[in-house]
């Protein structure tokens, strides 16, 4: 029996489970895919938002400032990149620049210190490629940027270190509600447990379905992003914002705390869950809007597009409560933006709200608030790259040429608590594959340390668990029997190739 | 800290010819850095036939052809590192390299050249649309698979793009026993050698579909098929011919980008047709002393060519690392009319290596025959008629010194249509 199941393994989910795993208590992360931070904390803007944006009194408002001012902190003790580096509202005209002023007067009526607005000169001094008819802006000093992925794989790891259970490929499919607890059942078997925190995402409203709690409902609303080479890394240093709509804070230009830069998202109301495809149209709304706020943007440094998933819930707030109809579940749904930035504030209120519900939380002796160490070759300087070389020569073999990423690293990230088994994994961990070329160099070598690593044929390795292999057979293994010689001289074949030239003059 | 009279990074066929003619020359202390296991660079995985028709006028696999270079290496005294990748080079030639058996090496070298080759572009360069699944692969990463790891990345394929590793590629898995549906391709015209059109497509009867590009990629885990379309005058896809084909793997052959990163860090000034450096007659940068050729330089069809450049700009480094005024600017080259772009991008005379320069360019789209103009501020230094051009096919010319001499300002290329192929 488990004292607490978490549902989900996002950044809601295992926040939660690291600041439970302080507590002498058992408990259980169940996730749906094959690793951590697959869903939206995977595809969002990782802006670490002030709180200005949030009307005053709702959960997103409070979360928002509350978690903004934990963030730093968290990301030092987990050792995971975070960059203070402010953000700016932009307005090009007299209506937004009213705005503005709203804005900021909210801000400061969330408790959001450290907001001012600057004027046209000013600000084109701080962020030179900015659209010249910028006018003015809402200065926010207190914004930042983080990988979002990362931070959850971190959390995740620190949350193993202190004793949390994870299980992937474990989707709930059933909550059956007992006397003493719960029963959860996934496709790998059942587990007991006196609370369930509902961490799902998109699926939230589904889960809190299941166990007959109440109900509401989760409506997609999709983002979708395009992302520049480093080379244009220097385009905007802070995160740029077009005055914001009803519906969204619009298409920003933003950099990314491991050095591109980004344009996006858009935000469509969608049906499918599960689709996080990128469309046609919504590339082309996206440059369109980020072009409004930075003209010059380099498309054609573009290195890959992608899109995640807003978990908008019918009170388009998010939903933090304990249910009054099943003692001992506690939903954490509609965990739309600014909810990365809310993590740590979200898992605060989650265990008042489990001490409320009569939980006895006695914090252990042994928890370990770090995590083991993280190298960066590609940040280090060269004296710490030769000690480290010295101590283990797999650092002086670099696998990923775009993003400089050695063998050790690939090494490490599989080894780690809760380390990576696909191709994905290895790249949230270590950004193997995340740089210009886009794995055309390293994938084929990181699926043969990662069969070597986890003793499997290369054939079983997967882009993102199950169903996603990488290759599809063995040498000569498609060609059918007897079918051998199907093409016969095969070898004379090959060699009429490639004569061209010919029509070229010498 | 080591120091060498000429390091070359990048031990390709580039590198390899450049280290030879190099020693040759007579130039001491050369040292070649290698990021992977073995010499041959790209050739290592091209296991085709084909390779070396101009320089050894035989028919030789890529293996073959490097394996000529690498055994001519072994008498000469020219170093090789491998498994040792170059991470940063200064402008005044620092080298930094990094391996498992030494750890961060520092080099300073008298002059250095660049071999580091191409990578190939990927989908996002592209903006293609849909899912991120596993089964979508360049060409080049394919070829990898198959040729050196062993395994099939893909039973039904849609390649889109014909450049000619896409066009190879296809009859490499039609012979593998995968099926290759169709090769998209979003111009009115092949994007390879029109022989590897015919002898990799039209013998195994797999289609090409010209002015057709993929507009949606389908499957969350594994891609499960593509949408097709066909595209207008403007490569705007049409949305009403769209269609879909069903397949497990899309191949990607839709360029090639030279692998510039080091060569950023050099100050060095590009061309943002070739997306190289800008070179003059002994294939040297801006940046004094440091060369460049191959791939890097400029996208290569044939590595006879890869092989003549490297040739060249080891003689340039050694003409360097001998003389006492190391400056060589001259002649501007300008690409005009009908022409993408035209290497060397500078002459100059005083310094010339022969008795006549090559050049090399690429035109602008298919032509059935056209006449290249070669002019200067004083007039027409030189023209001549050409057929069948492609811009996937280099042009190569001649001009002799005397010619380069006579003309003054600047040399325009131009190349002019004369009828239009159908
Ligand atoms: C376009 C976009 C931009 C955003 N920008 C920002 C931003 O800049 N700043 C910010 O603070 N926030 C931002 N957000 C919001 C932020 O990304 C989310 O609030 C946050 O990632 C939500 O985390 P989560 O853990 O609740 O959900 P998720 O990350 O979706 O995690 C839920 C997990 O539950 C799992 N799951 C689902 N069903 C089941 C089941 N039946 N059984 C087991 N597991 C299951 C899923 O697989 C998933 O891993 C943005 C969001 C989007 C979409
Ligand atoms: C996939 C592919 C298939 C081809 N097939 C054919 C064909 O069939 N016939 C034909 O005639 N031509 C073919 N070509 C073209 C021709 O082979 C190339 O033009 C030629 O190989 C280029 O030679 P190179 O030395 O410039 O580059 P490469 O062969 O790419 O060699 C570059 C070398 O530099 C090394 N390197 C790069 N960066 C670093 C660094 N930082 N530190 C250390 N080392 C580094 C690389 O590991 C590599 O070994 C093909 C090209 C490609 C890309």
């Amino acid at each position: 029996m488990y004292d607490v199941v978490v549902i989900g393994g996002g950044v809601t989910g295992c926040m939660i489970a690291r600041e439970l795993s302080r507590y002498d208590i058992r408990v259980i992360l169940l996730e749906k895919e094959e690793d951590v931070a697959c869903g939206t904390s995977k595809a969002n803007s990782a802006v670490i938002h002030a709180g200005f944006d949030a009307k005053p009194g709702t959960w997103k408002a409070k979360m928002n400032v509350r978690g903004n001012a934990l963030f730093p902190g968290i990301c030092a003790e987990l050792d995971v990149p975070y960059k203070n580096n402010g953000s700016l509202v932009v307005a090009v005209d007299e209506g937004e620049i009213k705005v503005l002023d709203k804005l900021m007067n909210q801000g400061k009526e969330n408790g959001v210190p450290g907001l001012k607005i600057i004027g046209h000169d000013e600000l084109m001094k701080m962020e030179p490629n900015l659209n010249p008819a910028a006018k003015a802006a809402l200065y926010a000093s207190t914004a930042g940027i983080v990988c979002p992925y990362e931070f959850t794989v971190a959390l995740a790891e620190n949350a193993a270190q202190n004793d949390v259970e994870f299980r992937f490929n474990s989707p709930v499919m059933e909550i059956m509600v007992q006397n003493d607890g719960f029963i959860i059942k996934t496709p790998h078997g059942a587990v007991k447990a006196r609370f369930v925190i509902n961490a799902a995402g998109l699926f939230s409203d589904e889960i809190s379905k299941m166990a007959g709690a109440e109900e509401y409902t989760i409506t997609p609303r999709k983002g979708e992003y395009l992302i520049f080479d480093k080379n244009f890394g220097h385009l905007v240093k802070r995160v740029i914002f077009p005055t914001p709509s009803e519906k969204s804070k619009g298409i920003l230009v933003c950099p990314t705390v491991d050095g591109n830069v980004f344009i996006g998202p858009n935000s469509n109301d969608i049906k499918d869950k599960t689709d996080v495809g990128v469309t046609r149209e919504g590339i082309e709304e996206i440059i369109e809007g980020g072009k409004k706020l930075v003209p010059h943007l380099p498309l054609s440094g573009v290195i890959t597009s992608f899109a995640g998933l807003r978990a908008v819930s019918n009170t388009n707030d998010f939903i933090i409560e304990a249910s009054r109809k099943v003692k001992g579940f506690v939903n954490v749904g509609g965990i739309q933006s600014p909810g990365l930035t809310s993590a740590p504030a979200i898992a605060e209120t989650v265990i008042e709200i489990l001490k409320e519900e009569g939980m006895d939380l006695i914090e252990k002796p042994g928890f370990v608030p770090t995590r083991p160490r993280k190298y960066r070759f590609r940040e280090m300087d060269n004296a710490m790259r030769q000690k480290l070389i010295e101590e283990n020569p797999a650092f002086g073999h670099v696998i990923c040429r775009c993003e400089t990423v050695t063998e050790a690293e690939i090494v490490d990230a599989i080894k780690r608590p809760l380390g990576a088994k696909s191709l994905d994994g290895v790249k949230r961990r270590t950004r193997a594959g995340m740089g210009r070329c886009q794995g055309g160099f390293c994938s084929s070598r990181v699926l043969s340390i990662l069969a070597r690593e986890l003793k499997l044929d290369p054939r079983q390795i997967t882009k993102c668990g199950p169903g996603s292999e990488i290759l599809k057979g063995g040498y000569k293994e498609f060609i059918a029997e007897g079918d051998e010689n199907k093409f016969l001289n095969a070898q004379d074949v090959e060699s009429l190739s490639w004569k061209g030239g010919e029509a070229s003059v010498m | 800290m080591l120091c060498k009279d000429l390091v070359i990074i990048g031990g390709g066929p580039a590198g390899l010819a450049a280290a030879l003619e190099a020693a040759e020359q007579g130039v001491k202390d050369v040292m070649i850095v290698e990021r992977d296991s073995g010499l041959g660079g790209i050739l290592q995985q091209c296991i085709h036939n084909g390779f070396g028709l101009h320089v050894f006028k035989e028919e030789l696999t890529g293996p073959e052809y490097a394996q000529k270079f690498i055994d001519k290496l072994e008498n000469t005294g020219v170093e090789v590192l491998l498994d040792t990748m170059v991470i940063e080079i200064t402008p005044d030639k620092r080298i930094f390299a990094v391996n498992s058996r030494i750890g961060v090496l520092e080099i300073q070298s008298k002059a250095v050249i660049l071999a580091m080759g191409c990578r190939e572009r990927t989908r996002g360069a592209l903006n293609i649309p849909g899912f991120r699944p596993a089964g979508i692969f360049t060409a080049g990463t394919a070829q990898r698979y198959v040729n050196i790891e062993g395994y099939m990345p893909g039973k039904e394929i849609v390649i889109l793009g014909s450049g000619d590793i896409g066009l190879i590629m296809a009859r490499r898995f039609t012979l593998e026993g995968a099926k290759v549906k169709c090769v998209l391709e979003i111009m009115p015209y092949s994007n390879g050698l029109t022989r590897n059109v015919v002898q990799c497509l039209e013998d195994y009867g797999i289609p090409l579909r010209l002015s057709h590009t993929v507009i949606d990629i389908h499957g969350k885990k594994r891609v499960e098929g593509v949408t097709v379309a066909k595209v207008d005058e403007n490569l705007k896809p049409i949305l009403s011919t769209a269609e879909f084909i069903p397949c497990d793997t899309l191949l990607l052959s839709v360029g090639l980008i030279p692998e510039n990163e080091l060569t950023k860090m050099t100050g060095a000034d590009f061309d943002a047709s070739t997306q190289g450096p800008m070179v003059n007659q002994r294939m040297e940068t801006s940046c004094e002393g440091i060369f460049a050729c191959g791939n890097v330089l400029h996208v290569h069809d044939l590595v006879d060519f890869v092989t003549m450049e490297a040739r060249l700009a080891a003689r340039g480094a050694a003409q360097y690392l001998k003389e006492k005024d190391g400056s060589c600017r001259g002649t501007k080259v300008i690409a005009g009319e009908g022409l993408r772009y035209v290497l060397p991008h500078a002459v100059c005379v005083e310094k010339m290596l022969d008795e006549k320069l090559n050049f090399f360019m690429r035109s602008t789209r298919p032509m059935n025959k056209a006449k290249l103009v070669i002019e200067s501020e004083n007039g027409i230094v030189k023209t001549k008629m050409l057929s069948y051009l492609k811009p996937s096919e280099m042009i190569n010319i001649e001009l002799k010194k005397s010619e380069i001499e006579k003309a003054e300002g600047h040399l325009k290329f131009i190349l002019q249509e004369e009828g239009v192929l159908q």
